[in-house]
This record gives C-alpha cells, structure tokens and sequence, in this order.
C-alpha cells in the first residue's frame, strides 16, 4: 500500500517551518483555527459577561466595540476559513488520489502568512488609541475618517489574509482539475472535493474585492481621496455595496465546505448512498451563483430604489430552493438507513437541524418590509449565530470526529464526544434562541448596554455562552488525548465509510500517500 | 403564534425565572400605525411558513432517528436517486416563496411611496450621539440627548438606580408630532452612519453623511413610543434613544407656538451681554452635550483618544484656539465635531466660559455670544 521506505519525515521545528506537506499544512491550520477559536472565543466571553445585566460593570462601550470587532473578525477569518483550508489540505489530495497539493510550496506559504496578519491584527489591542471599533463589516465613515489610528494595521491584517485565502484557494482548484487519479472523473469527486472547488472559485473571485474595499480606505484615510467620503463627493453607501458584495459569497464560502462534510459523514452512518449526488452538485453550484446577485438583502435600510428592493428580495428567496433541496437530501440518504450514532453522525443531524432553523430566520429576513424591523437587532446575531456555530462550526466538529482517525490512528474517546456533543447542543441553544426573542422586541445589535426588559434572555444567553465557551476545553482534551493513544482504528474507521481515504489508505494515513495513483472504477 | 410563544417561554422558564420575566416581550410588535400592522402579519405569516415546514422536515428526521436505527434492526435501503421527488420538492418550496412573495412587494410598495402629501416634514440629523430634529415649515429645530437619569444609572453600582426611568430609552427633548397626519421624516447625518427606528411604526431607515433618505408614518394613537439607534456609529452607539411624542391635533399647534417663542428668545440671548455667573450657569447646562467624550470633571478618555479639558492647552490656552475647535471642530480627530452649525452664539459663548473656568481652570474669562459671532467664518 504505502512505501515505508518513503515515509521518512523532516524533524525539528524545519518539519513545521519549511513544510511542504499537504498533511503537515493541514494540521497546521488546524491547529491555527483551534487557537484562534480560544482567543475569539474568549473575547464572546467578554462580551457576554458585561451584557449578563443592564449597566456597565467589567469593560467601558469602546472597549465593547473593539471586542464585538475583533470577535468577528477572528471567527471569520481565523477560525472557520483555516479550519477549512485545513480540512481541504488534509483531504483533497487523498479524496481524488493525488500524493499532495498541486503547489506544495505556495501551500507553505499561504499558511505562514496568517499567523502575521492575525499578529498584526490582534497588536493593536496594545496600541496607544483604540483597537478597530467599527464593527467586523467596518462600514465607512466609521473605519475611515473616524477610525482609530490602529485601523491602517487591520487594513494591512486584511490583505494578508486575502493573500493567504487566494493563493489557498488557487491551489486547491489547481489540485482537484489537474491530479485526479485516472478514472475519477468530476461527477465521480466525492461531494466534499466538489463544494471546496466550487468554494474555492467563490474565494478568488471575492477576496480581491474585499483587497479593494480595504484599499480605497486605506487611500481615504492617508491619501485624500474620497471614495466613501460624502463631502470630499464619495459616497458612504458605495462602501457597503462594494463590502457586500464580498461578503455575501463570503457567508457561502464558511458554509458551502460545511454541506461537503455533512454529505460525506450522514451516508456513512446511514450506511446508504447519499441521495441526489450530482442534485447535490447542482445545488451547490447554484447556491455559488445566486450568492453574486443578492448582496444588497445587508442594505435594505440605506434607502436604495424600490425596484432595487423587490429585486434583492426576489433573488435572496430563490436561494431558499437549492438550500431546501440540501436538507431534503440529506433527510432521505438518512431515510430507511440503518443509522448509528457516533459523535459525527450526532454533530452532523444537529447541523441539518439548526442550520435549517438559521436558513428560516434567513428566509424571513429576506422579506424587505418585514426586514425593516429584524436589520440591526439580534435576531440577525441569532440569524447568522445559527448559520455559523450550529452551522459551520458544528460541521468542522463533526469533520473533526469523522477524520481524527484517519489523521492520528486512533480512535478518540467516544463517551467523552458524546458528553461534548450534548452539552455544547443544549448549551449553544440556551446562548443563542432567546437571542431571536431579543431582536423582535426591539434590542439592537452592538450595544454594550440595554433596557432592562431585555434582562432576562440576556442573562439566559449569557449563561448559555459560558457553558458553551468552557466545554469546548473538553473537546481541546479529547483532540490531545487522541493524538496521544487510545484503541487503534481500523483502516476504513468506521463500517460505513467510504472515498479512497477509507477504502485505501491505512489508519493513520502515512505522510506520503498516494506516491502511485490508485485506480478508480 | 401565541401557542408555540408560549411553549416557548415556559421552556424558557425552566432556565430563568425572575417575576419581570412573565412581562418580558418575545414577538415583534404589531405598532400602532396600518403599515406596522401589516409587517407584522406578513412576519407572523413566514413564521408560521417556516414552523409548519419545519415540523414536517425534522418530523422526517426524527423518524428516521428513531425508527431506522441500526440497534432496532433497520437494514439499509438501496435507493439513492429519485427524479420525481427532487423536481417535487424544487418546484412546491418555488411556488411557496411566490405566494410570500406577493403580499411582501404589496407592503413594500406602500411604504416606499414618496409620501409628498405629507402635512408636517421632519429633518432628522444623526450625530454621535444625538438626534437633531428640524421642524422645516416651522423654523425651529433641537437636539435630542439622552436623558439625564439615564446618564447617572450607567455606571450605578445599584440596580435600583435603573429602574422607572425608562433606562436608555429615554431622552431630554422628545421629537413630537401630531396624530392621524401624515408625517414625512428626513434622514441625514452630520458624521458617520446612525438609524432611525420606532418599532411601533416600523420606520428604520439609516441616516447617511451626504445622503437624505425618506420614510413616512401616520399614527392614529396619542402616546410616548420608544426605539433606538440601529446602526453601530461608535462609542454611544447604545446611548442615543429615540422617543417619538404623539399629540393631538390642538396640542400639537400649542407645542409649535410654544417652541417658536423658544427660539425667538433663545436669538435675543444672543445679542444680549451676560455676566460671568450667568454664563457660568449657562455654560454647565450646555456641557451636558460635552461628557460623552470630555468627561462630567473634564477627565476625558484619553486611552480612547478623547483629551481631557481640565488642564489642557486648549481650554486655559488663547481664547480664539479655544472659539477655533468648538466652532469649526477639530482638523486631526474628527470625533470633535464642528459646533458652531449646532449650537447658538449664546451657548457656544456659555459652555466656552464653562470650561475655561471649571475644574480648576480659572482663566477668569467671560466669552460674551458677540465674541462667537465674531469667531464665526
């Protein structure tokens, strides 16, 4: 299978340093976005405990404001892309057969690059002067001529992570299109390869957008120009259209890797084939496409035309149709299968479920007259809290589960995941439902402080978020306690299991696989 | 929608329960106008969408759970693919979203309808962090600030401080209109981006530097009706309410005489001469506008880049550096707005006088409203 004599690794901090293994990359990353979720998340922590009751008690509002900032920020681009970055260096090339990434090299680099531009970014926590305040969608003017002296730092934080996200993102189109083993044609790919190519189109055709946007405020705010600014002739509203129409695809990008490991572990443990594969297909490819032309469902209230209105509104409804065909389909793969529940299979139903509960708030939200009243309050933190942790998260959970075994060779302790799941699912709710509650009774986003008849679901929320936040300890343990030992996994891991990883790698996957391709059938 | 919030909420109990909690809201307000109304139907009608949905699709699921269990014996199926039920379900969800659809656009249309046949037009000015509420036909407009008794209970050690006062929905002038006329509201703001919301209206829209965006209510119901602003504009983004007074007809017209005679008073000020101690009087008023930034002693937040004035160059430096920034604001930190388009001659010279001899600083200067108007460019 393997050639032992081939599975030599470099030693020493040079293995990590100058890698340019897609296995010792992937984990890298990995271990990147598990770091920065314990920073983030400790900054959710900060931010939950001073509105745990009305008044300010812990932080003072500006410090509030650096902290809802750099919180999404972090969570954005240091925890949900790497993780993913990370899933797709460890499992592109041993889904389609290829020995490695395409350009091992840039594969190195892109991933050196980010613990810079979050040391830049996070520096100017200790800068004379604010942190970047404005929010993690820095709308303009507040980011530009009203943004603290440290936002020139966060402009150049942002071009590195862009750097790193299209030189990623080019290696793995490069991967997938080019070193297929001979006979896996593309509606052969497992589905996960197929969202992280149809991801990856989305990130190079996005990112440099977001390195314009960011750019034009660099030039606003040090070379007297005026793009957003109005009484120089710019126009503020140009920002968020411009914003927008990066970060729109951007949601997808954190969710479309999200359905590729969903579909790969719900037909393992249904032990079923996973129903509407090449549908699956289409409607990611259609999820991809409409996520170009509904941006502006962020702006309803900056006054566009009505005929702008009822356009973003039409087009934003219509993604609710491939995103129901998703669910539907994962539904029937599960349906008269002879399902088990591992802790993949349990993150992975609890995704199908609460996703879909995001998706409904994001249908709801898509309607623009009722949208005047839901833009700005926490149902949109419920709406995308739903979508990001129960969604995204809860996948790269469930990801990391299914694989941890394949990765290291052993098993990881199966009481001690379930214990993570149940308690991270009862709790996640807890933080984030009465959230909703909120939002429709008028409590609007990003304030440190509220009106006391918004005390009780706050404390709810807070209690929620402090269980939830400490639990994640517990899956750090479970991580390290399986790459030290425990009982040995078979080489398909799971009974169900299938893809090349599975079906011909041995348990751990050696670091060179794959040096013959394998043939598909 | 009362039955599943109320499963809701006594789930909820199970986790909290304090006695306000049984008061505590969970919906969106129907309002008090005919188009808050209809967003709340349309609202009630997508959730309930979404619910039926819902418990039909985790209904599946959860049979699945239950019954297809490999420890209950269930063997797996062979199928995998069946075009009749994916072209099912792509065109039903299709034609579920045209029939939101409709009545959405319905509503949209009424209310982005210009609304040039209104009676009374408000300018609303955005500023960090307070509302300027110009009464266009009227002549007069005024600043809208957080209340007093709110300011004092934020950093309370004692919650008691913080009930009964409408806590950060509260404010020193309240906009005021009257009742069943139509109502044209003109968004705009002098620095960054702020939004205008009464949830009872369902009125939001942003107020946008260069922009002047348009919205219009009519409230059939006089009362007091609370929001805030919805659009993250800095520091005070929490602190800067919007209370929205709707009064009759008649006592609407005797609110209008009565700040019209403000204002002619507030222009005599302005050409008068005061005395040091009514300046000083005066000045401590004014300055209320001041501490979001400066500081109640003049201290400042200056980790946050907003200088402290006791002590400071500016305030015990020249008088005209002094008129310069509060009249024209600062060229480095834009934070420190321009004043003399916000305040009168009278009370620029006031709160300059103010802070020239507060704290400590003891220049011994009176700055008269002619100095101001002289300072002006």
């Amino acid at each position: 299978m393997s050639d032992d004599h081939h599975d030599h690794k470099p030693t020493g901090l040079g293995r990590w340093l100058f890698s340019t293994n897609h296995k010792d990359i992937g984990t890298m990353y990995l271990w990147f976005s598990f770091i920065m979720l314990f920073i983030g998340g400790g900054m959710a922590m900060i931010i939950r405990a001073e509105l745990y009751q009305p008044g300010m008690q812990l932080v003072d509002p500006d410090f509030f404001n650096q902290m809802t900032t750099l919180h999404g920020l972090i969570m954005v681009f240091g925890v949900i892309m790497p993780a993913f970055v990370g899933f797709a260096n460890w499992l592109v090339p041993m889904m389609i057969g290829a020995p490695d990434m395409a350009l091992p090299r840039m594969n190195n680099m892109s991933f050196w690059i980010l613990p810079f531009a979050f040391g830049t970014l996070l520096s100017t926590l200790f800068m004379e002067g604010s942190a970047p305040n404005f929010g993690w969608t820095f709308y303009a003017p507040l980011s530009t001529t009203y943004g603290p002296a440290s936002t020139d730092y966060f402009i150049f934080g942002v071009h590195l992570m862009g750097i790193s996200s299209i030189m990623g993102s080019i290696n793995v189109i490069v991967t997938i299109l080019n070193m297929r083993a001979p006979g896996m044609t593309l509606m052969k790919m497992p589905i996960f390869v197929w969202t992280w190519l149809i991801t990856a189109f989305l990130l190079i055709a996005v990112m440099p957008v977001l390195a314009g946007v960011v750019t034009m405020m660099l030039t606003d705010r040090n070379f007297g120009t005026s793009f957003f600014e109005a009484s120089g002739g710019g126009d503020p509203v140009m920002f968020q259209h411009v914003f927008w129409f990066f970060g729109h695809p951007e949601v997808y990008i954190m969710i479309l890797p999200s359905f590729g490991i969903i579909s790969q572990i719900v037909p393992t443990f249904a032990r079923k084939k996973l129903f509407g594969y090449s549908s699956m297909v289409y409607a990611t490819a259609s999820i991809a496409i409409l996520s170009f032309i509904v941006w502006a469902h962020h702006m309803y209230t900056v006054g566009m035309p009505l005929a702008g209105e009822l356009f973003f509104m039409l087009a934003t409804m219509l993604i609710a149709v491939p995103t129901g065909v998703k669910v539907f389909n994962w539904t029937a793969t599960m349906w008269k299968g002879s399902l088990t529940f591992e802790t993949p299979m349990l993150f992975s139903v609890a995704f199908i479920i609460l996703f879909t509960i995001g998706g409904f708030s994001g249908l709801m939200m898509a309607i623009t007259p009722v949208d005047f009243q839901y833009h700005d309050t926490y149902f949109i933190v419920a709406h995308f809290h739903y979508v990001l942790v129960t969604g995204a998260l809860f996948a790269i959970f469930a990801g990391a589960y299914y694989w941890l075994p394949k990765w290291t060779g052993n098993m990881y302790d199966e009481t001690l995941g379930k214990i993570h799941f149940w308690i991270s699912l009862v709790s996640v709710n807890v933080l984030f439902f009465p959230m909703h509650f909120l939002g429709l009774a008028g409590m609007p986003r990003r304030i440190p402080d509220y009106a006391l008849q918004f005390t009780d679901f706050n404390q709810m929320a807070s209690i929620g978020a402090f269980v939830f936040g400490g639990i994640q300890l517990l899956f750090l343990y479970i991580v390290i306690k399986c790459i030290r030992g425990g009982e040995k996994a078979t080489d398909q891991v799971w009974e169900g299991a299938e893809g090349l990883e599975f079906e011909q790698l041995p348990s751990p996957a050696p670091f060179h696989s794959f040096n013959e391709a394998p043939e598909v059938k | 929608m009362s039955v599943l919030l109320r499963t809701i909420k006594a789930l909820s109990l199970m986790f909290v329960s304090t006695e306000s909690f049984a008061a505590a809201q969970m919906d969106l307000t129907p309002g008090v106008t005919a188009i808050s109304q209809e967003v709340y139907e349309l609202h009630t009608l997508i959730l309930w969408i979404c619910v039926i949905i819902g418990a039909g699709v985790f209904g599946v699921i959860f049979i699945s759970i239950f019954k297809h269990r490999k420890s209950k014996g269930a063997v797996a199926a062979n199928f995998h693919d069946n075009m009749t039920v994916e072209v099912l379900w792509t065109v039903i969800p299709f034609l579920i979203l045209v029939g939101m659809a409709v009545p959405a656009a319905k509503t949209l249309i009424k209310m982005e309808t210009p609304a040039d046949d209104a009676e009374v037009t408000i300018k609303i000015t955005g500023y960090q962090w307070k509302w300027n509420y110009d009464y266009m036909h009227e002549g007069f407009d005024y600043f809208s600030n957080l209340a007093k008794s709110s300011k004092d209970a934020i950093n309370s050690d004692n919650p008691k401080d913080r009930e009964g006062i409408n806590y950060l929905l509260d404010v020193d002038n309240r906009m005021v209109i009257p009742a069943d006329t139509k109502i044209r509201f003109l968004m705009t703001s002098a620095d960054v981006i702020h939004s205008w919301w009464v949830p009872d209206f369902a009125v939001k829209k942003d107020a946008i530097p260069g922009y002047i965006n348009e919205a219009w209510t009519i409230v059939p119901k006089v009362g007091v009706y609370r929001g805030q602003c919805a659009e993250l504009c800095g520091k005070d983004h929490g602190f800067m309410p919007v209370v929205v007074e709707v009064k009759s007809k008649a006592d609407y017209a005797a609110w209008v005489a009565e700040k019209k005679g403000a204002a002619e008073e507030a222009a005599a000020g302005d050409s008068k001469t005061w005395t040091k101690d009514e300046l000083m009087a005066k000045g401590e008023q004014v300055y209320a506008q001041c501490i979001a930034c400066h500081g109640a002693g003049g201290e400042g937040i200056p980790a946050a880049g907003f200088p402290a004035l006791k002590d400071s160059a500016i305030a015990k430096g020249p008088v005209a550096a002094h008129l310069d920034i509060v009249i024209n604001g600062s060229k480095v930190n834009p934070a420190m707005a321009a004043y003399g388009a916000q305040m009168s001659d009278a009370d620029l010279a006031a709160v300059i006088t103010y802070e020239r001899n507060a704290w400590g600083n003891n220049t011994g200067d009176a700055v008269q409203p002619a100095d101001v108007k002289a300072a002006r460019k």
